[in-house]
C-alpha cells in the first residue's frame, strides 16, 4: 500500500526527455561496425511444398555473401509464443516450425534468406531466387480447414489443435427453460498490431564467444530460451538485450525473427546480421489478433434473470500454433466473470488453417469474445424491455464470488460502480434521449453500452515470477535494475514510484536503464497479460522493503539507535515516533560506502513468484451518428470507465487508457488484415490497413473507480490491455440503437455497413 | 553515381558527397549518424521520419538527399537549446505525457513545431488536420493534440515557458 505519497500521483516518466530530443536508442540506433543485413525469402503461396530452388544467379549479384536454404540451418522445431518455459511437457506451448521451411504453410512463409553486405543487395539477391512448387489447396477459415476431406497443415496433428469445454449446469435445459433464447453467431477480423517500429534484430558473436542479441522484444529472458531451442545451444550462450522498443502490443510477445538472426551470425563465422522487417512485412507475415467466430445462445427471463450461456468458438490459428488454445479457450472465464447464470458451457476449438499466423494481441481474446457476449447480452435486454445498463447491473456477480473457471475470487470487481459511474459521467439518460430525435432521415444517432474484466497476469494458468533489485548510490539515490520490460507502457516510471513510495525516498531518487540485459537483469518473463506492475510490482516492493531494512540495521550500528525505531521518511533517517531526523539520508549513503568501519554497499534483491490473480473491469460508452446513405459511422463521444484499484501515475494511466481505446474503437470501425482467395494479404500497408489517424478519433474521454485492492501490491491491478475490451461491442450496439439493425461482424466499415443496412431494408 | 552537396543541419553548414540515389532518411541515419529520426514503414505512409526542409516537413524516407542541396533541415536533434534545454513544444510534450513509446515522437514533434509556427493561434481541429500525416499507435493522439494545443495557448499568454521562437537555423 501507498505511505509516502509517491504512489498515485503524476510523476514524469524518466525517458520522455530523451524521447522528444531524439537521445532515446531504439534496436536499429546502435553503432554496429561490419553489420551485415539480412533478408528473408517470402512463399508467393499459402500452402504447398518447396520442390526445387534455383539460387545460381542470386549467388552471383553483388554484395552477397551467402543464400541459405531450410537444409542450410539448424532443424530444430521450436514455438514462437512468449509463454514461460514449462516443466510439464503436456503444457508447453505447440513446437512447429523450423528456421526456414520448404513446407509452406502462409502466404510469405519464410522459405529461403539471403545475407548481404547492404540490405538493398540482399533485396536485389532475393528477387533472383527461383522457386519451384507443389501446391495445396488453401483454408482460410476454420470451417474449411475441419472439413472431413481437408489435408492436415502440419502433418504431425490435426487441423484442430485444441478442442475444450468448460461449463457448470445443464445449458440445454435452462435453454428451454428461458422464457426467451437469443442465438446469433459472431466474427471478428484479424486486428493488426501496428507498432510503429517494425520487429528488428541483430545478433553477433561477443568476445567471451556467446551470443548477443539486441531485440525490440517484450520478453528478454524467453527470447534467450527460445533462441537456444531454435539453433540448439544452451541457453546460458546467449546475451539478449532490449533498448526503447517502439510498441509490441503482444506482437514482440512473440520469438519471430531473434532465432533465424542468431543463427545467420553463427553461419557467417560471428559477424553482426542485423535483420529490420518492412511495414509490408511485418503487417502480413508475423502475428495477428485471431478472427474468431463464435455460436452464442443466451437464456432470458421477463424478470432479467440469465438461465443459462452456451458458447461454441471458432479460433482462427492461421499456418502456426504460437499462443494457440490459450486464446480461443480462455473467454469462458471472463464471460463467467461477468454475468450471474444458471448454466454455462464454453465450447473452444482453435484451428490451423492457411492466413497469417494468429498471436497474441493486447487483449488476449478478450477483445473477440467481449465483443460477442457483450453485443448478445444488449440484445437481450432489448428483448426483455430492459435498460442495458440495468439489466448488467442486476445480472453482476456479487463481491467475492469464486470464479470456478479460474478459482480465482473476485474480490474488488466494481463493474456494476462502473457501469452507474459511466451512466452519470457520459450523460448516457440525455444522450439516449438525444438520439431519439435522430430516428428517421439519413442521419440516425444512437448510444450503445459494453462491459468487460480482464485478469492481471496469468496465474493460475501461467507461472507468475519477477525480479528487482536495488543498489544504494553514494548519495543516496537507488539504482533499480529489473527483468521486466518498459515497451512505452510506463511500466518503468510505475516501479520507480513504488520503490521510492516503499523506501521513503522521492520519485526523482530512483534510476532505471533503458537497456534491459539477460546478464545483468534479475529474472522476470516480461511485458504481457497486464501483469508488470501487479506481479513486478511485489517484486519491486519486496526489494525495497528489503533495502530499507539494510539501511536502517546499518544506520542503528552507525548511530547506536535499535533499527525499530528508525523510519526513512522523504529521504531521511527518522524517529519513527516523531519523525525526528537522525540523519541525512545521503551522508548515510556516502558512509556506507566509504566508512572505516561500516562501509560495505548495500545490495537488496527479490524474487518472487505470485499465487493469486485480481480481476479488473470497466465499460465503454458511445454516441454514434450513422449516415445511412453511405455507411458511414461517426463516433460523436466515447467514454471508458476503469476499474483497475489504485492507478498508480494517473497520467500514465490516462495514456494507456487512451491508447487502448484508439486502438479498440478502431478494431471496431477500420481495422482488420483482408485476404484473396488464394491466401494472399490484400491490405498489407498503412494505406489500405486503417489504423486511426488523428482525423479518425473524436477526443477521447476516460474516468476511474479507483480503490486499494485487497491484494495489488500497492492496490493495483491491470490495466495495460483493458481499455479495447469494449469500444467495438459499444459501438456495436450504439449503431443498432441507431439503425435497429444489429451488424454482428466488425469493423464496421461503411460498405460493410451500408450493405448490412441494405439487407435489413433500411435502405 | 555521386553528387556533392550543401545544406544547413541543425545549424551547422555540411558538404556531403551523397550518392544520387540515397534518401535524406539514409544519410541522415546511416552517414550522419543522426538517428533520432526513425523509419516506420519507409515509403511515406507513417511520418516518422518527419524532417523540417525550408519551413516544411517531409517525409525523409521518400525524399533525396540531393533534394536538400542548398536547403536548410532540421532534425529533432536540433530542437533543442544549445546549452540542451528542450524548446516549449518538446517541455509541453514531456509534461502532458504526450509521450509513451517514443518513436513516433521525433516526427510529430517537429511536425508539431513547423505548424505552429505556420498557425500560432490554432483550433483544436486545424492542430488534428495539421499532425494527421504522423501516426502514433500508443496515445490515441489525445496527449499529443493537447500538448500542441497548451503551446499556444501558453504562447499567447507568453506565460511560463519561454517562447523560443523557431528561426535559429532558418
Amino acid at each position: 500500500m501507498a505511505k509516502n505519497n509517491v504512489i498515485g500521483k503524476t510523476e514524469q516518466r524518466w525517458d520522455a526527455i530523451a524521447k522528444v530530443k531524439g537521445q532515446a536508442k531504439f534496436t536499429a540506433d546502435f553503432p554496429i561496425n561490419h553489420k551485415l543485413h539480412a533478408k528473408i525469402l517470402r512463399s508467393t503461396i499459402a500452402h504447398g511444398y518447396v520442390t526445387a530452388y534455383d539460387i545460381t544467379e542470386a549467388e552471383q549479384m553483388p554484395g552477397v555473401v551467402k543464400i541459405f536454404l531450410p537444409e542450410d540451418l539448424p532443424q530444430n522445431k521450436f514455438g514462437t509464443a512468449g509463454h514461460p518455459w514449462s516443466m510439464v511437457p503436456a503444457k508447453r506451448d505447440i513446437e512447429d516450425r523450423t528456421l526456414l521451411t520448404r513446407h509452406v504453410r502462409v502466404y510469405g512463409d519464410d522459405i529461403a534468406c539471403v545475407v548481404a553486405k547492404t540490405e538493398l543487395e540482399a533485396i536485389r539477391a532475393l528477387e533472383k531466387i527461383k522457386v519451384t512448387y507443389e501446391k495445396y489447396p488453401v483454408y482460410l477459415t476454420p470451417k474449411a480447414a475441419m472439413a472431413d476431406n481437408a489435408r492436415r497443415i502440419h502433418e504431425e496433428r490435426d487441423n484442430v489443435i485444441a478442442d475444450t469445454s468448460v461449463g457448470y449446469g445443464d445449458v440445454a435445459k435452462e435453454l428451454k427453460a428461458a422464457d426467451y433464447v437469443i442465438k446469433e453467431h459472431f466474427h471478428t477480423p484479424m486486428q493488426q498490431h501496428v507498432h510503429m517500429e517494425n520487429q528488428v534484430a541483430v545478433a553477433w558473436q561477443s568476445e567471451d564467444q556467446r551470443w548477443t542479441c539486441i531485440s525490440s522484444t517484450q520478453i528478454p529472458y524467453i527470447c534467450r530460451r527460445i533462441i537456444g531451442q531454435a539453433v540448439g545451444i544452451p541457453w546460458s550462450q546467449i546475451r539478449v538485450q532490449k533498448p526503447f522498443i517502439g510498441g509490441g502490443f503482444g506482437n514482440k510477445q512473440e520469438v519471430i525473427i531473434e532465432p533465424l538472426v542468431v543463427a545467420l551470425s553463427m553461419a557467417c563465422g560471428g559477424r553482426p546480421v542485423e535483420m529490420n522487417l518492412t511495414r509490408e512485412e511485418s503487417i502480413a507475415y508475423t502475428r495477428t489478433r485471431h478472427a474468431i467466430d463464435y455460436d452464442l445462445a443466451v437464456g432470458v427471463n421477463k424478470d432479467g434473470s440469465i438461465t443459462a450461456i452456451d458458447c461454441n468458438v471458432y479460433s482462427n490459428q492461421g499456418g502456426y500454433a504460437s499462443h494457440g488454445h490459450a486464446i480461443g479457450g480462455k473467454g469462458g472465464t471472463f464471460i463467467n466473470a461477468l454475468y450471474k447464470t444458471e448454466s454455462l458451457r464454453y465450447a473452444a476449438k482453435t484451428i490451423y488453417t492457411n492466413v497469417a499466423t494468429a498471436g497474441a494481441m493486447r487483449g488476449y481474446g478478450i477483445p473477440q469474445v467481449m465483443f460477442a457476449l457483450e453485443s448478445i447480452m444488449d440484445d437481450a435486454a432489448e428483448k426483455i424491455g430492459m435498460d442495458p445498463i440495468d439489466f448488467r447491473i442486476q445480472n453482476r456477480r456479487p463481491e467475492g464470488f469464486l470464479n470456478t473457471l479460474s478459482h480465482v475470487q473476485q474480490f474488488n470487481f466494481k463493474i456494476d460502480k462502473c457501469l452507474e459511474k459511466g451512466r452519470e459521467a457520459f450523460h448516457w439518460d440525455e444522450k439516449l434521449q438525444d438520439s431519439l430525435k435522430y430516428k428517421t432521415g439519413s442521419k440516425r444517432r444512437g448510444v450503445g453500452v459494453a462491459g468487460f474484466s480482464y485478469g492481471s497476469g496469468t496465474y493460475p494458468f501461467g507461472l507468475e515470477t519477477a525480479g528487482a533489485r536495488l543498489t544504494l548510490m553514494p548519495d543516496a539515490s537507488f539504482k533499480l535494475m529489473l527483468g521486466a520490460t518498459e515497451i512505452g507502457q510506463g511500466a518503468d516510471t510505475a516501479f520507480s514510484q513504488m520503490a521510492a513510495d516503499t523506501i521513503g525516498v522521492g520519485y526523482d531518487k530512483i534510476i532505471r536503464d533503458a537497456m534491459s540485459d539477460t546478464d545483468i537483469d534479475p529474472f522476470d518473463t516480461g511485458s504481457y497479460a497486464s501483469r508488470q506492475t501487479y506481479i513486478t510490482g511485489f517484486a519491486v516492493q519486496e526489494a525495497a522493503e528489503k533495502m530499507k531494512q539494510k539501511i536502517l540495521k546499518r544506520a542503528s550500528e552507525m548511530y547506536d539507535i535499535r533499527p525499530e525505531y528508525m523510519d526513512i521518511v522523504d529521504g531521511n533517517i527518522v524517529y519513527s515516533h516523531n519523525d525526528q531526523k537522525i540523519a541525512d539520508l545521503a551522508d548515510f549513503a556516502m558512509s556506507s560506502f566509504y566508512d572505516m568501519e561500516h562501509g560495505r554497499a548495500i545490495v537488496a534483491e527479490s524474487s518472487v513468484n505470485i499465487h493469486n490473480n485480481s480481476y479488473a473491469s470497466g465499460c465503454t460508452l458511445a454516441q454514434v451518428e450513422v449516415d445511412i446513405e453511405t455507411g458511414q459511422i461517426e463516433l460523436l463521444s466515447v467514454m471508458n470507465v476503469h476499474d483497475s484499484g489504485k492507478i498508480i501515475n494517473p497520467i500514465l494511466a490516462e495514456g494507456q487508457v487512451d491508447g487502448g481505446m484508439a486502438m479498440g474503437i478502431a478494431y471496431g470501425l477500420s481495422e482488420g488484415v483482408r485476404y484473396n482467395e488464394a491466401g494472399k494479404p490484400l491490405n498489407n500497408n498503412l494505406m489500405d490497413y486503417k489504423i486511426p489517424t488523428t482525423m479518425d478519433l473524436p477526443d477521447l474521454d476516460h474516468t476511474f473507480v479507483e480503490s486499494e485492492d485487497p491484494l495489488g501490491p500497492y492496490g493495483n491491478k491491470s490495466l495495460g490491455e483493458n481499455p479495447l475490451c469494449s469500444p467495438a461491442a459499444a459501438i456495436r450496439n450504439a449503431v443498432k440503437n441507431a439503425t435497429g439493425v444489429a451488424i454482428n461482424s466488425n469493423p464496421l466499415a461503411s460498405q460493410h455497413v451500408f450493405e448490412q443496412l441494405k439487407q435489413a431494408h433500411v435502405i | 553515381m555521386n553528387q556533392t552537396i550543401e545544406f544547413t543541419l541543425n545549424g551547422e553548414t555540411m558538404h556531403y558527397s551523397v550518392d544520387v540515389r540515397q534518401s535524406l532518411l539514409e544519410l541522415l541515419r546511416d552517414e550522419l549518424a543522426l538517428t533520432g529520426t526513425k523509419e516506420g514503414c519507409g515509403v511515406g505512409e507513417c511520418g516518422a521520419c518527419t524532417v523540417i526542409v525550408d519551413g516544411e516537413t517531409v517525409d525523409s524516407c521518400i525524399y533525396l538527399a540531393v533534394w536538400a542541396d542548398g536547403k536548410t533541415l532540421t532534425t529533432v536533434e536540433g530542437l533543442a537549446a544549445e546549452d540542451g534545454s528542450l524548446s516549449d513544444v518538446q517541455t509541453a510534450y514531456v509534461q502532458d505525457g504526450a509521450v509513451q513509446c517514443g518513436f513516433c515522437i521525433p516526427g510529430m514533434v517537429l511536425s508539431s513545431t513547423q505548424f505552429l509556427e505556420d498557425n500560432p493561434t490554432p483550433t483544436r481541429p486545424e492542430i488534428k488536420r495539421a499532425l494527421s500525416g504522423n501516426m502514433c499507435r500508443c496515445t490515441g493522439y489525445q496527449k499529443i493534440v493537447d500538448a500542441v494545443a497548451d503551446v499556444a495557448e501558453k504562447r499567447q499568454e507568453n506565460a511560463d515557458i519561454a517562447p523560443v521562437k523557431f528561426t535559429r537555423h532558418a
